[in-house]
């Protein structure tokens, strides 16, 4: 009823846990937040780390006032506005630390904990890695050790982490239950704040010189594949991204989305059925293995054969899909497309321009002139390199004919305009090309640096034609990836090179188990949700039967809970019962216990009526006696006790 | 009858007889069966509960599993918390221990004994009646005594209010409370007043009580000083040549006799200032050794000495009905 006084100073064990879990609530924080958040923070903690060990006063509540004003006003500038996520944030960290300087009584406390466990959720918005979630357990297991701690402050400091523990380890099955079985909602609930989505990596809707070079230093997962059967070969891996049909002289653009009914792929050869999970990247597009045929209900394709979806891929999502490695897209040329694709800009690149003309003049169609600039790229001697040369004006021109060192954008970029000069219709591909699959757990994984782009030309009757330039110029990039291609892996990431074997199954074994993370964790969606119930027998799980279910098996836990929580209760005086078993046994023989008698007496009494068992009856009754009334009840000699008086026959 | 049997079984019912029903004291050992522990959650707790609504909406919001991950744990954890405040408090054996008589305006301590024979530690109970509150541990198969401290008024016996028995332990989210009332009473005396010792054989309640030990110049030995001494019989040269205070004795002082009659205190003295002033003179009686009797409208202790008639004096006059 009445609250422990205000005024009780704060036990100082619980009170370090309270900070030690602030600090780790904050720890992965620091790695985005403003140089000057991070050096405050410290700064704020190192203080209120000196007020508890030498003692001195709290800064009085005006300063506070002040210096939380001023945090504020450093937040807006760092930002220049205090709405939004990372503001926010920011802001709540700074709260955090400003709150542990005021933190004086046990009321205090609670607000630090709930700021903390608030700071915690916040780390997620960053990353739900498995070793964030990790470090947040920590976090939560720390700070449930301070609260603990502060409610019997006169305990040892190992108690109130086996109680926390504990207690955690019962919460565990509620928070199962609750998460597979908590009827999900498919966020957002409302608008997301501005930067809900920075820094997500991915292709662009643009190309240029040096724009997938850049992705190719990126070891970040792009998708994972699960094929059904067999995976194609290597050199069929292309996966489709966005067309781009627009050139400027210097940058490839995508065109608009346009969305036609009657998209038709002719397939030859057998289909392949995969299931694709693809990290968000904040764009509408999602990747098929060239040429979809089946695509996922919510998605639509596009007059250049591109999925995509309607809302931008903003958290991990699983489709299913069905494509032809061998097909023929002959329904996208409708004219507009193609006269899209024949489009140049003047004035650029004189000499590629003359190559071919020459090529138009000398030779008869269209797939003469493919198979003729095929040749040139094979013939000539290109090299590829992540760090070409920078290039001028005429960027086709100096690559071609000067440096020969580039990158798969030059050699699609070359092509497609030698293509357009010639008058065939040509466009960009970019998407990516092969993809590793792990051997842990049978996944595809496709990475930023499988990044790829290739060319497209419209042959009369084969439509559609994939034209790679780079595979003509640099065959290992597409057979083996592209690890075989830069000798040494200077400039790849350290993981993809292929020199590092161990490195390369410890890194497969780690990211078989972030799949998995990724596939029962993160990619826990109402659909899953949806999926499991139907395949747990409930035909149409409606968010009311989920709630039945949920109620029911969490009070089940619960019971089961309480019964293991309580079973101390009926082991009460088990001393006790134990010596009144003894009498039993006894007294069916005729050897009662007198009233008045203590029991070292009637175990003697005992001993003489029955010498042969008198060893035990002696044991028996002193470890009773020692157990009942000594100081130091322990549970061994309980046991002992116990196990004397069942084995005892008089 | 059976109706009443039937809901002794509810924990509301049993809430609301405790709330509005009759306050008797229970005899014996009180057991904290389940029907009898209360829970509820705290500011704390409440507050804790819209911090994890709060949580789930940011998870909903932003399709955070893992924030879906951190909010279910915490509320899993609030919820086994339930359990736990339950059980540190559940099967607890209260009983009454000794109090200790003391005058009125004194604090009264009130022993109660908690026995858990259960296997596990219970912490943090805090019992609180009447506005003073103390906390305890009782941990497993020992038992603990907790002096409760209760402030006295008036003079008779005082019974021992409802006590609440409370816990927040482990993590202060959720209190569980059960009310007691052992059958336990302290006697307490009326408050000396600050009147000094009469004469001897007289009435007179005036003048210095120095000459009250009649026979004080009949020097009789040394002995270590005590506490109650009065300053004026110390012996101050032998106790310059000792390693101890020594206090004169007299041989004169054992014999003097002196009877506190009500009946002589002045006519228009009220009861309690009566009573306080017998008190009074009971206490000095005693410390200065002397012989002494009670004479009460009501009844007679005929002379005596030594704590345990000092005690008897001193109930007389704290149950006294006038």
């Amino acid at each position: 009823m009445a609250e422990p006084s205000t005024r009780e100073p704060l036990p100082l064990l619980p009170f370090a846990a309270l900070v030690a879990g602030a600090a780790l609530t904050v720890a992965s924080h620091t790695l985005w937040l403003p140089f000057w958040v991070d050096v405050a923070a410290a700064a704020l903690l190192f203080w209120r780390v000196f007020v508890s060990i030498r003692g001195g006063a709290l800064p009085a509540r005006w300063l506070l006032l002040l210096l939380t004003f001023a945090g504020a006003i450093g937040v807006f500038f760092s930002y220049r506005t205090i709405m939004g996520r990372d503001p926010g944030v920011t802001l709540l960290v700074l709260l955090l630390f400003l709150k542990l300087l005021e933190t004086r009584a046990r009321r205090d406390v609670f607000v630090v904990a709930f700021l903390v466990y608030f700071v915690a959720l916040a780390n997620f918005f960053y990353s739900q890695s498995i070793p964030i979630a990790g470090l947040m357990l920590l976090t939560v297991f720390v700070t449930t050790t301070a609260l603990v701690g502060f409610s019997a402050p006169q305990r040892p400091a190992v108690d109130d982490l086996k109680t926390a523990g504990r207690m955690l380890a019962q919460a565990g099955p509620v928070m199962l239950l609750l998460f597979f079985l908590f009827p999900r909602v498919q966020g957002p609930l409302w608008g997301m704040p501005q930067d809900a989505y920075s820094g997500v990596t991915g292709l662009s809707e643009t190309m240029s010189p040096g724009s997938i070079s850049s992705l190719s230093l990126s070891d970040a997962i792009a998708f994972r594949v699960k094929f059904e059967k067999e995976a194609p070969p290597r050199a069929r891996l292309y996966w489709r991204g966005p067309v781009m049909p627009d050139f400027d002289g210097l940058t490839w653009r995508v065109g608009l989305p346009q969305l036609r009914r009657n998209m038709s792929v002719e397939a030859a050869g057998s289909p392949v059925d995969y299931e694709v999970t693809l990290e968000p990247h904040n764009r509408n597009w999602m990747f098929a293995l060239e040429m979809p045929t089946r695509i996922p209900p919510a998605a639509r394709l596009t007059s250049d054969y591109l999925v995509i979806s309607l809302t931008p891929i903003r958290s991990r999502i699983r489709y299913e899909m069905r494509s032809s490695p061998q097909f023929q897209a002959a329904s996208g040329g409708n004219p507009e497309d193609l006269a899209l694709a024949l489009r140049l800009p003047r004035g650029f690149n004189p000499r590629a321009q003359a190559l071919a003309s020459e090529w138009r003049e000398s030779l008869a169609d269209n797939p003469a002139i493919v198979r003729r600039a095929i040749e040139f790229f094979r013939g000539s001697r290109f090299e590829y390199t992540l760090e070409p040369p920078a290039l001028g004006r005429n960027s086709v021109d100096e690559f071609l004919f000067d440096t020969k060192q580039g990158f798969c954008e030059h050699f699609a970029s070359s092509f497609v305009f030698l293509m357009r000069a010639a008058g065939v219709p040509a466009r960009v591909v970019t998407g990516y090309q092969g993809g590793d699959t792990n051997p842990v757990d049978g996944y595809m994984v496709v990475r930023q640096a499988d990044a790829h782009a290739w060319a497209e030309v419209w042959l009369a009757g084969g439509g559609w034609t994939r034209v790679d330039p780079t595979a003509a110029a640099v065959p290992i990039r597409v057979e083996l990836g592209i690890t075989a291609t830069a000798p040494g892996g200077a400039s790849l990431p350290l993981l993809m090179r292929t020199n590092l074997g161990w490195l390369k199954g410890l890194r497969n074994n780690w990211e078989a188990l972030t799949n998995q993370w990724n596939q029962w964790v993160l990619g826990y969606n109402p659909d899953r949700q949806r999926e499991m119930l139907s395949w747990l027998g409930v035909r149409q799980p409606s968010w009311q039967t989920m709630t039945v279910m949920l109620f029911w098996s969490v009070a089940g836990v619960l019971l089961l809970t309480a019964l293991w929580l309580l079973r101390g209760f009926r082991r009460g005086d088990s001393v006790q019962r134990a010596w009144l078993r003894f009498c039993d046994k006894l007294a069916r023989k005729d050897l009662a216990r007198a009233r008045a008698e203590g029991p070292l007496d009637y175990a003697s009494r005992i001993a003489r009526a029955l010498p042969a068992r008198e060893d035990s009856v002696r044991a028996i009754a002193a470890l009773y006696v020692d157990q009942r009334y000594g100081p130091d009840p322990d549970a061994r000699s309980i046991a002992r006790l116990k196990h004397l008086v069942r084995e005892f026959g008089p | 009858m059976k109706l009443e049997r039937v809901l002794q079984y509810s924990q509301a019912y049993n809430f609301f007889q405790w709330v509005f029903g009759k306050h008797a004291p229970e005899p014996g050992v009180v057991f904290l069966g389940q029907r009898r522990v209360y829970i509820l959650p705290t500011r704390h707790g409440l507050s804790f509960g819209v911090a994890v609504i709060l949580m789930l909406i940011g998870s909903i919001n932003y399709n955070l599993s893992l924030g879906y991950v951190l909010t279910f744990l915490l509320a899993g954890l609030g919820i086994v918390s339930i359990l736990h405040t339950f059980r540190n408090l559940a099967h607890l054996y209260v009983s009454a221990g000794r109090v200790a008589p003391v005058f009125a305006g004194d604090t009264a301590q009130f022993e109660l004994v908690f026995e858990n024979k259960s296997d596990f530690d219970r912490h943090s109970l805090d019992l609180a009646c009447r506005g003073t509150q103390v906390r305890c541990d009782a941990p497993a198969r020992r038992h603990r005594s907790v002096a409760l401290p209760v402030k006295t008024g008036k003079r008779g016996w005082l019974q021992l209010e409802r006590v609440t028995v409370d816990t927040r332990f482990p993590l202060g989210l959720m209190r569980a409370w059960s009310y007691v009332q052992p059958d336990m009473r302290a006697l307490v005396y009326p408050r000396p007043d600050t009147a000094p010792l009469p004469l001897a054989h007289s009435d007179a309640d005036t003048g210095d009580a120095v000459p009250a030990g009649a026979g004080t110049d009949d020097f009789a030995g040394l002995r270590p000083y005590q506490a109650s001494d009065s300053p004026r019989h110390i012996a101050w040269k032998a106790s310059a040549r000792s390693e101890f205070l020594l206090t004169k004795l007299f041989a004169g002082r054992t014999a003097s006799e002196l009877w506190f009659d009500w009946e002589q205190l002045p006519a228009g003295m009220h009861t309690e200032a009566r009573l306080s002033r017998l008190a009074r003179w009971v206490m000095l009686a005693e410390e200065r050794g002397l012989h002494y009797g009670l004479k009460l409208p009501g009844g007679t202790v005929p002379l005596g000495e030594g704590f345990p008639h000092r005690e008897r004096c001193l109930k007389e006059l704290a149950l006294y009905h006038g």
